[in-house]
């Protein structure tokens, strides 16, 4: 059951970033674009994902399991590093650059456009370099 | 440019469409977070299946269904305006950032914009305004100082 709630969550996740237009890197850019012609529908796109997820995840918070009796893993760190401080500064400017995040690299990695393919291959050589970094930093 | 503050681009503004995919993203978080106890992020999720870390399978489908979106819409209705504006070395360099500061940085849009921020969490708060600032700075950097 928790495999079927867990494919339509990716399903859904994906249809509402394609409606939502946040997989379309030029739109993506015209947020970002502040000094441009500014294009403010993203900033709907957060306050409409927000809006609907707070509650549940503020329920969440206080349970110790999912209604399908997972345990509930929602993160407990707190402090803030110069690890995350770092990170996000060098994920802003990737973004930045190709107007493509994460979520929607997926969403569109089957629409066939050839560009997503060299993006999503060098994120997921970018995340295997941080992975070999942090193991040769624990060893 | 726009001197005298910031010039709305209304001819691409979508508030509608923006807003009630902006409720399906929220909704499929939520769907997650009640059923299978786990943080929408795609980063952090990506990451952790290329790792081996536990619940793989789980998060292998949340993936999958992410990746079959374009497919299903695609029965349905034609696929929305997928447009680029960068080459190849644009989009290898951007993906290769993005792919390690969602790392080091724990999360993306997805894990610390919406999940994040809507737990109120310090963390993800910070993460979101340190991303989203590099990116308009990296816009106006590439656009209006270096491009034009």
């Amino acid at each position: 059951m928790r495999k079927l709630t867990a494919l339509l969550a990716g399903v859904l996740f994906g249809i509402g970033l394609l409606l939502a237009g946040m997989a379309n890197p030029t739109k993506v850019l015209g947020f970002l674009d502040l000094a441009g012609a500014w294009d403010p529908s993203l900033a709907l796109v957060m306050i409409g994902a927000i809006a609907v997820a707070a509650g549940p995840l503020a329920w969440a918070k206080r349970r110790a399991q999912s209604l399908l009796g997972a345990p509930m893993q929602l993160p407990a760190k707190r402090e803030l590093d110069p690890r995350l401080i770092g990170g996000s500064l060098v994920f802003g400017i990737g973004w930045g650059i190709a107007g493509i995040c994460p979520g929607p690299a997926l969403a569109i990695l089957l629409s066939g456009h050839w560009q997503v393919s060299v993006f999503v291959l060098a994120m997921l050589a970018g995340m295997l370099l941080f992975t070999a970094l942090e193991r040769r930093r624990s060893h | 440019m726009s001197i005298d503050g910031v010039a709305i681009d209304w001819l691409n503004f979508t508030p509608w469409s923006s807003l009630a995919g902006g409720a399906l993203i929220g909704l499929a978080a939520s769907l997650f977070v009640l059923f299978n106890g786990r943080i929408a992020g795609i980063s952090g999720l990506l990451g952790s299946v290329l790792e081996g870390g536990e619940g793989r399978a789980e998060k292998g489908l949340f993936l999958l269904g992410l990746l079959l979106a374009p497919l299903l819409w695609g029965l349905f209705s034609v696929l929305p305006t997928i447009e680029f504006q960068s080459g190849w070395l644009g989009l290898l360099v951007a993906g290769l950032l993005v792919g390690v500061g969602t790392r080091y940085g724990s999360g993306c849009t997805s894990g610390h914009g919406v999940c994040g921020v809507s737990r109120l969490s310090p963390r993800s708060l910070v993460a979101t305004f340190t991303f989203m600032a590099a990116g308009f700075v990296t816009v106006f950097v590439l656009r209006h100082l270096l491009g034009g």
